[in-house]
């Protein structure tokens, strides 16, 4: 108890002092990095704490010559469509692991929660292969269509399909709603949080995916905004503004989409807690 | 009987049709891969890896017992055993000092949050920046430099002694928005009443942490540490961008899942062993998640 009597300012600015030391912290690198991306090149090893001068031209650099624009274009269509397909193909087919009646339902079930278990890195080596074979090599296809289908979000939206009382579904049908229009219009807008979580979910993994892109883009044209960042990092080294500058224009978008979808993040990140 | 039967297979067309795109997906590109993955491991190729043949299931004794693979599982395990428990660590520090109800404080969450918004690349060449021994931040500061000379001579990336830990600080960075999120939300779960009372019964701030606090934290732990477990042995983007598995020739930050992909591995040319070490990765992981949910399942604490 001794420690409760002490005043309570004293405490709170202890409190704040460690607040700010961690903040100041944790915001270093983020602030060398804007710092970095304001300055002209031959400024930028002198004083990098200070922001002693400034210039947009660098970023504009980093646009056109690290050819942002076409990257940051690749991986939202990229990403938008993985996150598209990955929603529809998980609401179907956990809808119908929850409703539907089919033999081997629980064989295909622990199908699906085998692939959970298998890592990228075992996987990837030999899709490097298959879409070689299929022409989709430097291709959005290539990027995208590994990914349209995934175990997880499966599981996690049966997990709240099994929610919905099965009476309902019996009810629904005898007025005539098929499964498909039940799906629609009754158990779909049931579970939308847990869909906003799973989408941005599966936007953030695809979005910040980094080996996949590298392994299968050989043309610069078809570089995500990952990939390109990696060429831009062994190009230019030697003008480290102009890394630092493609760095903050790639980080840009995810954070505008954070900002927006700020609500479904908390539910997005802890989604593989939910209980079994 | 009959009809139970016509009720058993009714629904088989769409069940069919529903299951049928993700089926597909996941196993061409999950399990076709995974047995595919297997098999090449006892395989040859040539550096095209357009012919490949058996040399047997030894392949994969002999990638156990080489140096090689033995180096690289004690770097991603040494890399592990840094970047999960700080993580971890500071994550709760930062939680639990920014879980009050002070003025300014969502000023202070928006920044303890704010590397989620990084992905790996971002996160690293940021780190890179800093690190760097010529172009670098920390280099060009003059008197860092006369406490510390090995940022500028060798670097801290290309020192075999501080390579690894560098990295790490990277990659406990980019990934502390994520675990100060996550634990911030899981303190947010915790009744008042409970910290209450057990304020009622006299125990101090340490012991209600301790007793209160991290016990019904648990799941909310677990699920923490099996992710940053997991995200330090799939580490591979900060590996390639930092330091390139090096410095040679100890390949100091060469870890499993570089050894595989890096495009300076010593087995880049080799299909049939990059094949073998990624199965053999997957066996590492499959074990370390069941010992994760054993071992600390047991302990959990499920509340309500």
């Amino acid at each position: 108890m001794a420690l409760d009597t002490t005043p309570k300012g004293w405490r709170s600015w202890v409190r704040y002092a460690l607040l700010i030391v961690m903040a100041i912290i944790i915001l270093f690198p983020i602030y060398t990095t804007i710092v970095a991306s304001l300055k002209p090149g031959n400024r930028v090893l002198r004083n990098p704490l200070v922001p002693d001068s400034f210039t947009l031209d660098v970023l504009g650099d980093a646009w056109t010559q690290g050819r942002l624009g076409k990257y940051l274009w690749n991986s939202a269509v990229v990403a938008i469509i993985v996150t598209m397909f990955q929603l529809l193909t998980s609401i179907m087919s956990a809808y119908a692991f929850s409703f539907l009646r089919f033999p081997l339902k629980r064989f295909f079930f622990a199908i699906f929660m085998a692939t959970l278990l298998v890592p990228f890195e075992v996987t990837l080596l030999i899709n490097r292969r298959t879409v070689d074979s299929l022409g989709w090599l430097n291709t959005y296809q290539g990027l995208a269509v590994p990914f349209l289908a995934t175990a997880f979000g499966t599981f996690l939206l049966r997990q709240v399909f099994m929610q919905i009382p099965k009476d309902l579904n019996e009810a629904a049908s005898m007025d005539g709603l098929g499964h498909w229009g039940f799906m629609r219009e009754v158990a779909v807008p049931l579970v939308r949080p847990t869909l906003g979580a799973l989408g941005l979910f599966s936007f953030l993994a695809s979005w910040n995916q980094y080996l996949w892109p590298t392994m299968i883009t050989t043309e610069d044209d078809m570089n995500t905004i990952q990939s390109g960042l990696r060429l831009l990092r062994s190009s230019d080294l030697d003008k480290p503004n102009l890394i630092m500058a493609g760095t903050i224009i790639a980080a840009i978008p995810i954070l505008v989409v954070l900002v927006v979808f700020q609500r479904q993040l908390v539910r997005g990140l802890t989604a593989g807690a939910v209980k079994g | 009987m009959s009809g139970a039967t016509k009720r058993r297979w009714r629904d088989v067309p769409l069940a069919a049709a529903m299951l049928g795109p993700s089926l597909v997906v996941l196993i061409a590109f999950v399990l076709y891969p995974l047995g595919r993955a297997v098999w090449l491991g006892q395989q040859r190729c040539n550096v095209q890896a357009t012919k490949c043949r058996s040399v047997g299931w030894g392949q994969y004794t002999d990638v156990l017992r080489s140096n090689e693979f033995q180096s690289a599982v004690w770097v991603t395990l040494k890399f592990a055993l840094i970047t999960v428990p700080v993580g971890l660590a500071l994550g709760i520090g930062l939680a639990v000092l920014a879980d009050k109800h002070m003025r300014h404080i969502g000023f202070f969450r928006t920044v303890f949050s704010s590397t989620v918004a990084t992905s790996v690349a971002v996160a690293s060449l940021m780190w890179l920046f800093l690190l760097q021994p010529s172009v670098g931040v920390l280099a060009n500061i003059g008197w860092l430099n006369d406490i510390f000379p090995v940022i500028k001579e060798p670097g801290l990336l290309n020192d075999k002694g501080t390579a690894l830990s560098s990295v790490a600080i990277s990659s406990i960075w980019a990934n502390l928005g994520f675990t100060f999120i996550v634990i911030t939300a899981g303190l947010q779960s915790i009744p008042r009443e409970l910290q209450e009372s057990a304020f009622v019964d006299g125990a101090g701030g340490w012991r209600r942490f301790t007793n209160v606090t991290l016990p019904l934290l648990g799941p909310t732990l677990l699920f923490t540490t099996v992710v940053l477990t997991s995200r330090a042995f799939q580490a591979y983007g900060e590996i390639d961008l930092l330091t390139n598995g090096g410095p040679v020739p100890q390949q100091s930050t060469t870890t499993v899942t570089y050894l595989i992909y890096g495009s300076s591995s010593i087995i880049k040319n080799n299909e049939g062993l990059k094949a073998a070490v990624a199965v053999l990765l997957f066996v590492i992981l499959l074990g370390l998640s069941a010992l994760q949910f054993r071992g600390l399942g047991k302990r959990v604490h499920y509340g309500s």
